[in-house]
């Protein structure tokens, strides 16, 4: 019994390391910028199916490498051409339109690679399982954790050390004195989103690897990452991170005692957590509008 | 001229839902796409209820509407075959749920709150989609249809009748749109209005906010389960899709389209939504293109809908 709830334990770890890399990304648009990015999904599918088609060319660490980069420079462009304008308005706008996004990347991935599920080749070495006695966990998912890990700190460190990190930090608390202080608000609002996608992209064919390909691949889960922001704390990164990783386990624990409630666990959590920390667990009072 | 306005459109407005069934089929159209037009527009003059007049953004009111689909639902299949009783307790359902549920958002607001309705709206989905001994799970409840209406003195068979059910359908949003005008020339109403207009100010007079939002958001709910309810009885049939966000999406796209700030605008925008949606679906494969193509022309190009545009060029 314990063996099965540690290892539920450690795969919810990794489910959750998975939404909270999801999560960051639709965290960073969202403080910088107030736009609730609902085609994160799409942009994550778009990702997963740009690493697909490269693949026989480039191999499995090529697409690993190249599609996200990819997928953010389509994030750059889209944020120039229709998500800008809707900067300073009502958050419904840029809301509906990142919906109607959602609606059309689901449907290119659809149109382009099939509506079919597709395998996700990934390298043999990491698909054996790394013990069959005590764990059954193959080398993959161990690896995409460390990969989550890697990102999430390089993540912290942009954040934290350069300039642009500086400058993304100092926006989100006060956008107005950071465009007076001579930063090109519109630039930074740019890149500042296309590393959100970035993010999306390379969860997008993490997640392949690990569920196979199809075009609601990302529909089915944005969800999860936002329970983790709010689970989290809007406004906070490390908070969002936290949420993730809680959110994860929470449904890993519950598919040992109660699977049919696995997808519903994290909700009731949103709930409790909503009526404790209206702010959720590291928001801040007052950061929110 | 507003005032004018209000005299020749009002009657126009309820004119064209009263002889729909029968010039709906002249242009192209069908009585079941005239019973989707009135149940879909109710949802979402429900959606707008918060979102035009209280100004509170909610992404999650398919929800309710399911809930109301699947409270009547299994009404008619496991409890007793009445399509009065099957309204009322799909109504029920989706209000009690709203009520849970506005409780525990109510002091949030702007994206926060746009965003924990998104998320809570999926907690029943998920709910109706794994509990599959009690609601069918993915296939949904079939296996039951709507029954003959008992008035006492008469019985009207809705069921074969599409003319009739469409005019059961029409009496209650008839219903429900009069109670929903009457609430909002309410001081409820007035005070829900000065919330939109500046909740700080409105604080300071002394006006609960935190009572109103919640008051708001059950009101929506109940009118989005009502609607919900009538379109399970319209289809004889619910599925969890009647749950799924998407479908919110849709309802606030209908909203904005025709008009956000004016009573009748959604009713509108879910018409020529339903309309377009009916068209393309039938037309192509790659119908969530043009409907995602949709929402973006609309945010682009008609941020204040239809009637808004319309308001504006005689306003002013």
């Amino acid at each position: 019994m314990t063996q099965v709830l540690l290892f539920n334990v450690f795969n919810g770890l990794i489910v959750g390391a998975f939404y909270a890399l999801m999560a960051l990304g639709l965290s960073l648009i969202l403080n910088l910028s107030g736009v609730i990015n609902f085609a994160h999904g799409g942009f994550l599918a778009i990702g997963a199916y740009l690493a697909y088609s490269m693949m026989p060319y480039v191999g499995f660490w090529g697409g690993l490498l190249i599609a996200p980069l990819l997928t953010a420079g389509i994030g750059i462009i889209v944020e120039r051409l229709l998500i800008r304008r809707l900067y300073g308005r009502d958050p419904l706008y840029s809301l509906l339109l990142t919906f109607g996004l959602a609606y059309i990347l689901e449907d290119v991935a659809r149109y382009i690679w099939g509506a079919q599920s597709v395998p996700y080749p990934i390298p043999s070495w990491l698909t054996t399982p790394l013990s069959t006695s005590f764990f059954f966990i193959t080398g993959y998912r161990l690896f995409m954790v460390a990969l989550v890990a890697i990102v999430v700190g390089a993540l912290f460190l942009v954040l934290g050390r350069t300039r642009l990190g500086m400058r993304i930090r100092a926006g989100t608390a006060d956008l107005e004195t950071v465009s007076a202080l001579g930063v090109n608000v519109s630039v930074l609002r740019n890149l500042n989103f296309g590393l959100g996608i970035y993010l999306a992209g390379l969860a997008g064919v993490l997640a392949a690897g690990m569920l196979g390909l199809q075009p609601t691949i990302g529909t089915s889960l944005i969800m999860p990452s936002f329970v983790a922001i709010i689970v989290g704390g809007l406004g906070s990164l490390p908070g969002t991170l936290l949420g993730g990783l809680l959110i994860g386990v929470a449904s890993g624990v519950t598919a040992v005692f109660f699977p049919s409630a696995t997808e519903a666990v994290m909700y009731v959590m949103m709930g409790l957590v909503l009526l404790v920390r209206p702010r959720g667990l590291l928001g801040e009072e007052g950061r929110v509008q | 001229m507003t005032a004018i306005d209000k005299r020749v459109s009002t009657p126009i407005i309820w004119l064209l839902l009263l002889t729909m069934p029968y010039w709906m089929d002249a242009v192209g159209g069908y009585t079941e796409l005239a019973c989707r037009v009135v149940v879909l527009g109710l949802a979402a003059m429900a959606v707008n209820f918060l979102l035009g007049f209280t100004g509170v953004l909610s992404f999650g009111h398919a929800a309710y509407f399911g809930l109301g689909a699947y409270g009547a639902a299994m009404t008619i299949k496991y409890l007793f075959p009445s399509t009065a009783l099957a309204i009322l307790l799909g109504v029920v359902v989706g209000t009690v749920a709203a009520a849970v549920i506005g409780a525990l958002i109510r002091k949030l607001r702007g994206t926060y709150f746009a965003m924990v309705t998104i998320a809570f709206g999926q907690v029943f989905y998920f709910i109706v989609f794994r509990w599959n001994t009690v609601t069918g799970g993915d296939d949904g409840i079939t296996g039951w249809s709507r029954q003959p209406l008992n008035l006492g003195f008469t019985t009207i068979d809705i069921l074969h009748d599409d003319k009739a059910f469409y005019f059961m359908v029409l009496a209650f949003f008839a219903l429900a749109v009069g109670l929903m005008a009457l609430l909002l020339r309410s001081p409820l109403g007035r005070t829900l209005v000065a919330i939109r207009e500046n909740e700080r100010r409105a604080r300071f007079l002394g006006v609960p906010i935190e009572r109103h939002i919640w008051l708001s958001f059950v009101i929506s709910g109940g009118f989005a389960a009502l609607a919900g309810a009538l379109f399970a009885l319209l289809s004889n049939f619910t599925d969890p899709r009647s749950l799924h966000w998407t479908l919110s999406g849709n309802f606030v796209i209908m909203a904005v389209l025709g008009g956000m700030r004016s009573f009748w605008g959604p009713l509108l925008g879910a018409a020529i939504f339903v309309v377009l949606q009916d068209y393309v679906s039938s037309h192509t494969e790659n119908w969530m293109s043009f409907i995602g193509l949709f929402f973006v022309l609309v945010v682009t190009f008609f941020p204040r809908g239809i009637l808004g545009i319309i308001k504006r060029r005689l306003g002013q």
